[in-house]
């Protein structure tokens, strides 16, 4: 614990920098250049805050901590109530990495209105560890749609050639979710007489209401997962988005929908989400397999590392709706490595269209020759990627999956084979950009990783490999929280009047394998 | 101790991946072969201390993942089975080590080979060393890495990249069933922990889960799961294509990789769970089936190629399918017997390759060969002892292991033993027969590669042969020394046994006492021991179907020239099915991956494009475009109209307002 308003500190410091950073006067060069340190130093900072929270975090209570709670609209019961528990803390740590990430990797690239640019990011921040660290859902409301207007400008202004279509597109994809997340909200709120997220958790609402707002919060999610069939807002997003912006979309805006089944599904309409699990899951599977299969033929590096987050967030869903421990777990552990390795990936991609302006697969090859280092971690990112034992990749992937076996066969069976599909567009993409020959003059005369890339990639590449060797780090502090949740998931499906319907292919397990120790 | 014998080639190629251009390749060459030789060391004392002296023991080094319900840990389990794969691996992988100082000299990447080769080591001891199914799946995983790295190690190579992608590819979809075999362990057992699932397997042998309305019996299924990722690993007839691709890859790595360590894991894994095996009678089966398959057809294909590597790798394959056969029929002890002999001639036989792939240029085709031992006579002695061994001629190492082997399959007295036997025999002959083809289409006949290559002929360095004298040792002794540990009854031979009263003759040197826990077989199952026991023809059998093949080879390739075109042209359809590898390549082609080529590009353009998108968000853009457009053309600005619709409007309420009334009275 600390005696010091952490989490309204972190919420605050990037609006501050943006505040700094719109008074910034001079000429157009020095402008850019003050702006960007000053948004790289608040990132920083707001990191640094970061990583003392997670020090002195207290993994062994599945509570919420750092708490801070301020009346906001007292008459409505409408709080400014902040906390962090397991579940949303790494969450909070991903932001507070990737936003410096971020804004070192357009340190070159961005090269108008860098002021404007920075302005987005730091405000982006805020919204995004706001999403996470919000114990009012008003006020996570106000977070979550946040995240968007920041995000549409960042693909709108600085975006590529499709830049408007693939801005409205992602949107009007989310508003969509939106419009029922607010109408299910406002529900909840009449229902239950508080928009306090520990206090609607402690009362579901009962019987079909339930269904209803499942529904709603479902489609809000879904999107931003997002989930096959309303996927395809994510790959043009990406193609259209600047690197950075593609790093932050998949490193954290992916993440908003998987914590939202946490905090709300799962614990606020039990009965529910049990109902509903088949559907998901097969939704699940049929993204895993479908999307892994259009990865397969993309020529677009980018649109095919978009399509294997799709995949990669299909093992996330499956793993959330199982609600053992093995699937939450792993869930979360795959959204945190996925962050990490997508994110990456994306950088990955970034470095090469500076250098040659063009994301298609054909125009690269051999790389490997004349950028050794960048092959490096491109393989080692690769892997991860590719859910290879001893990166973190592996351990969502599996722990997921490991809880989709115990609760469904067939499920778990199908989803397994996105292991071997990963593996094929994965190495696909390597081997034409990085091995073979060099049949490009241009490609081949490419310089390779530069100071600043490599303090960009080494960070994120060794914590693939540590947090995929000691992924106790993270599953410790993230332990009790998940009992609880689950706790709180079974407790409500006993309470509620009809038991949720189990999906077939069930058996029920001799060893130790559901609820908590 | 442990820890020397697993780690020390991982801090070998640490140093050398990490600061490779620091230390430079001399230091390079150092460190790597340091640390193998230290784990070899190492691994020698080990087995002293475990195998004989029943030291039988678990390292725990640290957790790895723990969540309560499921926990695995990083830890070194040291029993007879890990320390007798701990020394296999260790002495090749050093010998490899040394021997790729002189392959790879001219190569400007040889920094890399060596620190790749040391991290196969490392993930190979880890993958025998581990004490639960996930520590065993990280050494598998990144044994298959280490694979793909090498294969794919000319990455100049168009062929070397497809061959290095489609081992991982393929290897991967074995990995699917073993992955799913971790899960059905842990969700029948409610633990990946190899003590605590053994313990458990006799309770369990009539449990049964239901799947999909089918009643399955756990314990077969488990066994087929891990079996399908042992079939990947160790290119069993279906998933064995990618294995003769890997050829590809520079020679040490395919006689470490692809003959001696990694494509035995297989076996290893099988070995490792004979407690379930045993269980699950039906399983066992389809593996003595599969094995006996693999070794035949797999032999049938040696026959015909032309590429020398290609001809041992296909070899290889046959030989795995012996050890697969024989743990099929329980035989778990003899099919490591054969493991451990078979790792030291067929490495032998590959080194050997290697050095006349280097004396002729680069030149792998024996057609172009032809007529050289005279000039590299250490090379060609060494392919003798190579091929004998490999072919069973007695006193070599592949006498004993292979006898035991199709002597346990004849005494297992079942109908797939026999049917397993026949294919064994039918293979042993064939064996022999490709196995001095290719020794006298390389060595003997007028030389057919050109003046220029012929020129340059010369035998290896000493760092080349060196290590195949230590291989070749292994081929000549390693069957007879080892023979009464790894499959020896523990009754003297020729007495009558009593079993309450055995300790008179009990014998130290037998594979009770061996193996201990490690291999656990039903008495009613025990094979090896049966073996002991067959009629001399069964004994007799291996050694004169593989004369038969020596005899056959050199009548048609030595003393009747143009016999072997002859009876290809006389068997041509059967000839070019084994010719085009039964075409399984072809076929897994037409059937896998241009469908899904295929469905992926449905997926891309129907699915998103058009469905998705079309109905979706475009659609609903361009929708709400139409609606607005009609909407807007019902301004029209006449005055009429707007009266007209409001006259209609009034009298539409007005009638229902009065239908209501009338409904009301």
């Amino acid at each position: 614990m600390v005696d010091f308003p952490i989490l309204s500190l972190m919420l605050a410091l990037p609006l501050i920098g943006a505040l700094f950073i719109v008074t910034i006067r001079g000429d157009e060069e020095s402008v850019a250049r003050n702006a960007k340190y000053t948004a790289f130093y608040c990132a920083v900072f707001t990191l640094a805050l970061a990583l003392y929270m997670l020090a002195r975090f207290d993994g062994g209570t599945a509570d919420f901590q750092f708490v801070e709670h301020y009346a906001w609209f007292p008459s409505l019961d409408i709080a400014y109530h902040l906390g962090v528990d397991g579940i949303s803390l790494f969450f909070v740590v991903l932001s507070a990495l990737l936003t410096p990430v971020c804004i070192l990797a357009s340190w070159n690239g961005i090269k108008k209105r860098v002021k404007e640019y920075m302005i987005a990011f730091l405000i982006l921040e805020t919204m995004m560890i706001g999403t996470f660290i919000a114990l009012d859902a008003v006020l996570f409301y106000v977070f979550f749609e946040g995240v968007l207007i920041p995000m549409f400008i960042i693909i709108g202004v600085w975006g590529g050639p499709r830049r408007v279509y693939a801005a409205f597109k992602f949107f009007l994809y989310t508003l969509l979710g939106s419009v029922l997340l607010l109408l299910a909200l406002l529900t909840l709120y009449f229902q239950v007489g508080t928009t306090d997220i520990p206090t609607l958790i402690a009362n579901p609402v009962a019987g079909t209401l339930q269904m209803w707002l499942w529904v709603a919060f479902f489609a809000a999610f879904a999107v931003k997962m997002p989930m096959w069939p309303v996927h395809t807002w994510l790959p043009d997003a990406h193609v259209e988005a600047p690197t950075a912006g593609s790093v932050i979309l998949a490193g954290v805006l992916l993440k908003m929908g998987g914590y939202g089944f946490l905090r709300f599904s799962l614990p606020m309409f039990p009965e529910a989400s049990a109902y509903f699990a088949d559907f998901v899951f097969w939704l699940s599977v049929i993204a895993i397999i479908y999307t892994s299969l259009v990865a397969l033929v993309q020529d677009d590096m980018k649109k095919l590392i978009a399509y294997s987050s799709v995949a990669h967030m299909g093992f996330v869903t499956l793993g959330i709706f199982t609600a053992t421990v093995a699937g939450i777990q792993g869930g979360i552990f795959q959204m945190i490595s996925h962050g990490i390795i997508s994110g990456a990936l994306f950088l990955i991609v970034g470095v090469l269209y500076d250098r040659l302006h063009t994301r298609e697969i054909a125009r690269y090859g051999g790389l490997v020759k004349n950028m050794p280092k960048f092959a490096v971690m491109f393989m080692i990112l690769m892997l991860g990627s590719v859910g290879l034992p001893g990166t973190s990749g592996f351990v969502g992937e599996f722990l997921s999956l490991l809880g989709a076996f115990q609760v469904n066969m067939l499920v778990a069976l199908l989803a397994t084979t996105g292991v071997v599909l990963g593996a094929a567009y994965m190495l696909r993409l390597y081997r034409l950009t990085v091995f073979g020959e060099q049949k490009h003059q241009d490609a081949a005369a490419m310089p390779d990783l530069d100071k600043r890339e490599l303090v960009l990639f080494v960070p994120l590449v060794a914590l693939v490999i540590i947090i995929g060797i000691f992924p106790n780090l993270i599953l410790d502090r993230v332990g009790p929280s998940v009992d609880r949740l689950i706790m709180q998931y079974e407790a409500g499906l006993e309470s509620g009047l009809e038991t949720g319907q189990k999906s077939d292919g069930v058996f029920v397990p001799r060893g130790p394998q559901e609820g908590v120790e | 101790m442990e820890i020397f014998a697993v780690f020390s080639p991982l801090f070998a190629f640490l140093v050398a991946f990490l600061c490779g251009r620091q230390i430079g390749e001399k230091g390079v060459n150092f460190i790597t072969c340091a640390g193998v030789f230290v784990a070899a060391f190492a691994s020698i004392i080990l087995f002293y201390d475990v195998a004989l002296n029943d030291a039988v023991r678990t390292v725990t080094l640290a957790s790895w993942i723990d969540i309560g319900a499921f926990s695995a840990q990083w830890s070194l389990r040291m029993d007879t089975l890990s320390v007798v794969m701990l020394c296999v691996i260790n002495i090749v992988s050093a010998c490899v080590h040394v021997y790729s100082i002189g392959y790879m000299s001219h190569d400007p990447h040889r920094i890399r080979f060596m620190a790749y080769l040391s991290l196969f080591t490392f993930a190979m001891l880890m993958l025998v060393t581990a004490d639960n199914l996930l520590q065993l799946f990280f050494g598998w995983e990144g044994v298959g890495l280490a694979s793909y790295l090498l294969i794919g190690f000319w990455n100049h190579k168009e062929s070397a990249n497809a061959a290095a992608v489609k081992a991982f590819v393929v290897n991967r979809i074995g990995d699917f069933g073993l992955v799913l075999g971790i899960f059905a362990t842990f969700v029948v057992f409610g633990t990946i922990q190899f003590d605590d699932i053994f313990a458990q397997t006799r309770q369990m042998a009539d449990y049964h889960f239901d799947f999909l309305g089918m009643e399955l019996h756990a314990l077969t299924v488990i066994a087929l799961l891990l079996f399908t990722g042992a079939v990947g690993k160790s290119a069993q007839l279906g998933l064995h294509t990618w294995l003769p691709d890997a050829m590809e890859g520079p020679t040490p790595v395919s006689a470490l990789i692809h003959a001696a360590t990694m494509v035995t894991a297989g076996v290893f894994l099988m070995v490792r769970f004979s407690p379930v095996l045993e269980f699950a009678p039906v399983a066992l089966m389809v593996v003595c089936v599969f094995g006996a398959l693999t070794a035949l057809v797999a032999a049938t294909i040696g026959m015909t190629q032309f590429d020398i590597k290609r001809v041992i790798a296909y070899s290889t394959m046959s030989q795995l399918g012996y050890m697969f056969f024989a743990i099929g029929v329980s035989a778990y002890s003899a099919a490591m017997f054969h493991l451990m002999t078979h790792a030291f001639f067929k490495a032998l036989l590959f080194l050997g390759a290697g050095s006349v792939i280097h004396a002729m240029s680069d030149e792998q085709d024996m057609r172009k060969m032809g007529g050289i031992w005279r000039h590299i006579p250490a090379t060609y002695m060494f392919m003798w002892v190579g091929s004998l061994a490999l072919a069973g001629m007695p006193f070599f190492a592949g006498y004993y292991s292979k006898d035991i082997i199709l002597e346990s399959a004849w005494a297992a007295e079942s109908g797939v033993g026999v049917f397993a036997f026949w294919c064994g025999i039918a293979a042993a002959l064939m064996t022999a027969f490709y196995s001095w083809r290719l020794i006298i289409m390389t060595f003997h006949g007028k030389p057919r590669a050109d003046e220029k290559v012929m020129a340059h002929i010369h035998e290896s360095p000493r760092v080349m042969l060196s290590p195949l004298v230590v291989l070749a040792t292994g081929a000549l002794m390693a069957g007879s020394i080892f023979y009464g540990g790894f499959v020896g009854s523990p009754y003297k031979e020729g007495h009558i046994y009593d079993l309450s009263n055995t300790t008179e003759y009990v014998n130290i040197w037998d594979k009770e006492h061996f193996w201990q826990e490690s291999i656990f077989v039903l008495p009613e199952n025990d094979t090896v021991e049966a073996a002991h026991h067959v009629p001399k023809w069964v004994k007799k059998m291996p050694v004169v179907a593989g004369l038969v093949g020596i005899v056959l080879a050199y009548w048609i390739y030595m003393f009747r020239a143009g016999l072997s075109e002859r009876i290809a042209a006389r068997t041509m359809p059967l000839y070019r099915l084994f010719f085009n590898k039964w075409y399984f390549d072809e076929l897994y082609d037409r059937v896998f991956v241009k469908n899904a080529w295929r469905l992926g590009q449905f997926f891309a353009i129907r699915g998103d494009r058009r469905v998705i998108d079309g109905y979706g968000p475009d659609g609903v853009a361009r929708l709400s475009q139409r609606i607005a457009a009609r909407l807007s053309k019902a301004q029209t600005g006449y005055l009429f109209h707007y009266a007209f619709i409001m006259i209609i409007g009034l009298v539409a309420l007005v009638t229902w307002v009065f239908f209501k009334i009338a409904a009301g009275l």
